[in-house]
């Protein structure tokens, strides 16, 4: 059932990225139009606007849900293509705790980098 | 469909040999086959044993599509040999050899043993958790046809092993179940008489069960008795799903009918046998 539960998460964390990519397109290229976090006006990497949507806490929070979807899906994903290659039982395990960790620890730096961001923005 | 017309000819076979008590490793051998119209590549591999080569390897048994014996790699596709009409798929040249991802006993025999342990390991039959009822039955449980509707296409299945053949994932896994197990775990789980999900998701749920599909898809291409192995496997992952979800729908148990009345046994047809196993 472990099986199940990981390729569950795969496909939730997949959603989790189109929707949340969807925003990142729409802010960033229907600007124009849509003007969505774009306080400032004019196009989207403006300093501006840039400036006033890191001071903007749910950026941060999709920043890092974004960073974790991301991890999850890519890791996975990779470990699959992995697996294909009929690694013994022994290696499998190692690529799990691995992946594991390596997932856990850029998660870690990302999220202190989104953060770092949010309070910098605040600051100055 | 129109076929072409063809005459008879000569058609050169690319026979696969491998004898383990002599052979390091398979090798190729030719042999001249006069093909008329009308003759199966089984038709020719009997020409080839009763005029060339009697020690020439095969398993075959209906030569009628039904009973999944003679399973091969024609041209390089998983096929029936009894099924397949030679000048459907050559004109000069054939290649005849053992099913890819089995190992082969002699020729083109390949083992199957592989095959039939993991469709054991799914539970392929109606478990219940009524085991009274199993026993000493009190009457027939009612499946409407919708319900049947809902599995019916992979009852079909004969289990010649040309999808497990055609599976790039059972290639680089030999422990995969494979799409031939797997289809067969989602047509017990989608029959109403039967209550042995549970059972079946700790093995198809697994390490090297359906999520190690990646619906490539040619197992249902190659299928002789057009089931859809491929999607039967994409379904049981939905169940799987859902399971984890808890979001399963509990569907009715079949009603039990009661047994007919106001009918006698015909006196020429016999008592049915006792169990074997108790």
């Amino acid at each position: 059932m472990r099986e199940t539960k990981l390729w569950t998460w795969h496909i939730f964390t997949g959603i989790v990225i189109l929707v949340l990519l969807g925003i990142h397109m729409i802010t960033m290229h229907l600007d124009g139009i849509l003007g969505w976090f774009n306080p400032a006006g004019g196009e989207a990497i403006d300093w501006a606007n840039i400036v006033a949507r890191a001071k903007l806490l749910i950026i941060a929070i999709l920043y890092i849900v974004l960073l974790a979807a991301a991890l999850y899906h890519g890791l996975y994903g990779f470990r699959t293509i992995l697996f294909e290659l009929g690694p013994r039982q022994g290696i499998q395990k190692f690529i799990n705790v691995l992946f594991w960790i390596l997932g856990i620890c850029l998660f870690v730096f990302g999220t202190w980098a989104a953060l770092k961001f949010y309070i910098i923005a605040h600051a100055g | 469909m129109t076929r072409k017309l063809q005459k008879e000819t000569d058609i050169t076979f690319h026979i696969r040999r491998y004898n383990p008590d002599v052979d390091d490793k398979p090798h190729w051998q030719k042999f001249i086959v006069h093909v008329e119209p009308g003759m199966t590549v089984l038709d020719g591999l009997h020409q080839i044993r009763e005029t060339q080569d009697a020690s020439l390897s095969m398993r075959y048994s209906c030569r009628m599509g039904v009973c999944g014996s003679c399973g091969m790699l024609l041209n390089g596709r998983p096929a029936l040999a009894c099924n397949t009409q030679i000048f459907d798929i050559a004109s000069k040249a054939l290649t005849v050899a053992s099913l890819p991802n089995f190992d082969i006993v002699k020729d083109l025999v390949p083992d199957l043993t592989p095959l039939f342990s993991k469709h054991i390991s799914t539970y392929p039959y109606i478990v219940r958790d009524d085991a009274d009822e199993m026993l000493n039955p009190t009457g027939e449980f009612f499946q409407s046809p919708d319900e049947l509707t809902e599995y019916l296409q992979f009852t079909y299945c004969i289990k010649c092993g040309l999808c497990m053949a055609a599976c790039p994932t059972m290639a680089t896994d030999p422990n995969y179940l494979g799409p031939q197990p797997l289809a067969q775990s989602y047509r017990y789980t989608k029959d109403t008489r039967d209550d042995g999900f549970n059972l079946r998701k700790k093995v198809v749920g697994g390490s090297h069960g359906a999520f190690r599909c990646h619906y490539a898809g040619e197992c249902s291409n190659v299928c002789p008795k057009g089931v859809d192995p491929a999607r039967a496997i994409q379904l049981m992952k939905r169940e799987l799903v859902l399971d984890y979800l808890k979001l399963r729908k509990h569907r009715t148990k079949s009603a039990i009918l009661g047994k007919p009345e106001g009918v006698k046994r015909r006196p020429e047809i016999p008592e049915a046998p006792c169990f074997t196993k108790e």
